[in-house]
């Protein structure tokens, strides 16, 4: 399951994370191994329970595993978040409704101490990455769903973070608007070459996206396959279209059905 | 042009709607409150008639004593009329209270010792002192519980415990306890109006502290979020809200507390100090017209702070 980087910018080995809970211990995580190598978009994709979140939240510390070993940039977690790493969208957008879409986009530059020059520099700079040039000076309750999104991702940007952690960040959005987010999350990938992790319960959203799929199953969470994508890394959306694609996609679907078959 | 006309109507509309069922209940209040003047004030009006040499069903104010007010209200209706007109009636008429407060707010000097104007002024002065001092404590204490573990499980439950003890027993203890030390008067006023106003704004802060979500805390920790600047940007903006909702219980509970700092020390200044006397000399009007000012001054008081909050909440991007 290594991936072929040489040098991985994540790399958990025989991760295991059991949770405590009052009746039973939860285990969410056993023995995941896995390597992303720098500029890597890997998506993680299997039913629900199966320890996608939990994963993404060992890779940022906000969870502590219970066996094994996880490193960012050959740090722990921990140390990796200290040195700004990596930025976080949570699947809602959880913008501050007391804060512009600007203010929102530079809290995180505040806490980590910019001027207030350079703040206003990357704020427009993220705004644009995200295709918001003009609504800084909105509040998140004027704009649509679609936009507080693509809002919250530029926030996550905003500190210029080498990797990008993302739980079903459209998983709240029509088809439609969802398409067209995956395209410019594409676009924003190409131009910025960052490493991203990205959770999703789409099979065609995860053949889309990503250079490698992972295939997750639960009761434990664990993963079943880890599928490297053939599709170029330019991408127009009528790719799914192609008999490559597709059979991909039908690889990513016996995975998730063998998992299933297993309990 | 069409919209806003559209918009206009709908807000006369709305108007229109909400002032017929308003105006309904207050006749219904204002008819029954006359209506209940005729068997309160009946014997009374009997005896003050007799006086003057009218001839009534029942003579003599001994012999009507135990009878029943409605039935001697039944017989003379002739009557009727005095029972809004009396001196010191039991229970005073709307238009008297209306007159006397009238004459003692608009009428009077504000330097009057007569002066609703005045007396209130002694009382709210004594209300906003302790409001302060009640929400700055209130906040602080709010902020020890959310970040202290100790500071809740210690703190919390005396909060509770002070709200169980009847401002009534509370109140004389810290009046003499402060005249013994020679403080008398705005402070000790002050403090009891505080410590019934702090209890709201702790339990509103803490609860608006604790609000947000656990994906916003773990956001900040992403971020690498200290306690303090989690504090300042997110856990002090999410409690504004809630601030406010406590503002409005507190500054009631505030004037409730002020005036009942007036009670015990028999106090001469001070809407609290007007009921106080209004009952010595059985003044029914003055009694009711300090009760109708103060609950004039309450609603003014809550209706600032929601004043305040509309704009605040707007300000600060809450929206629709
Ligand atoms: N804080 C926690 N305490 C106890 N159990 C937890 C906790 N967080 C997650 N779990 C459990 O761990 C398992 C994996 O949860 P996780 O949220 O990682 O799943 P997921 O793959 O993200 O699911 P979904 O697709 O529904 O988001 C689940 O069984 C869940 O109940
Ligand atoms: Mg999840």
């Amino acid at each position: 399951m290594t991936m072929t980087d040489p040098s991985p910018v994540i790399s958990a080995k025989g991760l295991d994370l059991t949770f405590q809970t009052k009746d039973s211990p939860v285990q969410a995580l056993r023995d995941v191994n896995l390597d992303i190598g720098a500029g890597d978009f890997v998506s993680f994709i299997g039913p629900s329970g199966c320890g996608k979140t939990t994963f993404l939240r060992t890779i940022a510390a906000l969870e502590q595993p219970t066996g094994g070993t996880i490193t960012v940039n050959g740090m722990s977690p921990e140390a990796a978040r200290k040195a700004r790493a990596y930025g976080y969208v949570f699947q809602a957008a959880g913008l501050y409704p007391w804060r512009t879409i600007a203010g929102n986009i530079s809290l995180p530059l505040e806490i980590m101490g910019f001027s207030k020059a350079e703040r206003a520099e990357r704020v427009e700079k993220t705004l644009a990455l995200v295709d918001l040039e003009g609504f800084g000076g909105k509040y998140p309750w004027q704009l649509s769903g679609g936009m507080q999104q693509r809002a919250s991702i530029a926030r996550a940007l905003a500190f210029d973070a080498d990797i990008l952690l993302m739980d079903e960040p459209f998983g709240a959005l029509d088809e439609i608007v969802r398409d067209h987010l995956n395209e410019e999350l594409l676009k924003l990938w190409a131009r910025t070459g960052k490493t991203i992790g990205f959770v999703t319960h789409s099979i065609p959203e995860a053949v889309y996206l990503s250079t490698h799929i992972v295939v997750m199953s639960p009761r434990p969470g664990r993963i079943t396959d880890v599928i490297k994508s053939p599709l170029p890394r330019e991408r127009p959306l009528d790719i799914r279209d192609t008999p490559e694609f597709l059979e991909i996609a039908h690889r990513v679907r016996e995975g998730l059905r063998a998992g299933h078959a297993y309990d | 042009m069409r919209i806003v006309c559209a918009k206009d109507c709908a807000r006369g509309m709305l108007m229109i709607r909400n002032v017929f069922p308003v105006l309904t209940v207050v006749a219904v209040i204002f008819g029954i409150w006359y209506l209940a003047c005729v068997p309160m004030n009946i014997k009374t009006a009997l005896t003050e008639a007799e006086r003057a040499g009218a001839t009534v069903s029942t003579p003599g104010a001994r012999e009507r004593r135990d009878m029943s007010a409605i039935g001697l209200a039944l017989a003379n209706p002739a009557q009727w009329r005095d029972t809004f007109a009396l001196k010191k009636p039991r229970l005073p008429a709307p238009h008297q209270v209306a007159v006397e407060l009238w004459q003692t707010t608009v009428e009077k000097k504000i330097t009057s010792k007569r002066s609703l104007v005045f007396h209130g002024w002694i009382t709210l002065s004594a209300t906003l002192l302790g409001f302060a001092m009640g929400t700055v404590g209130g906040i602080l204490l709010a902020v020890g519980i959310v970040h202290s573990r100790a500071m809740d499980m210690s703190v919390m439950p005396w909060a509770i415990a002070s709200q169980t003890i009847p401002v009534l027993a509370i109140a004389p203890m810290i009046i003499v306890v402060f005249n013994s030390i020679g403080v008398q008067g705005l402070i000790p006023k002050a403090i009891i109006s505080a410590y019934l106003s702090f209890f709201p704004v702790v339990v509103g802060m803490v609860k608006g502290l604790r609000s947000p979500s656990a994906m916003q805390l773990d956001q900040m920790r992403t971020w690498g979020a200290s306690k303090s600047q989690s504090f300042w940007t997110l856990r002090l903006p999410s409690s504004v809200p809630y601030l406010f909702t406590s503002l409005k219980v507190g500054i009631a509970a505030s004037l409730l507390g002020a005036i009942v700092g007036e009670l015990p020390t028999g106090a001469i200044r001070g809407l609290g100090a007007r009921l106080l006397t209004g009952s010595y000399y059985g003044q029914t009007i003055q009694i009711w017209s300090a009760l109708f000012a103060t609950a004039i001054l309450a609603a003014g008081l809550v209706a600032v702070i929601a004043g305040i909050e509309r704009v605040t909440l707007k300000r600060m991007g809450y929206g629709k």
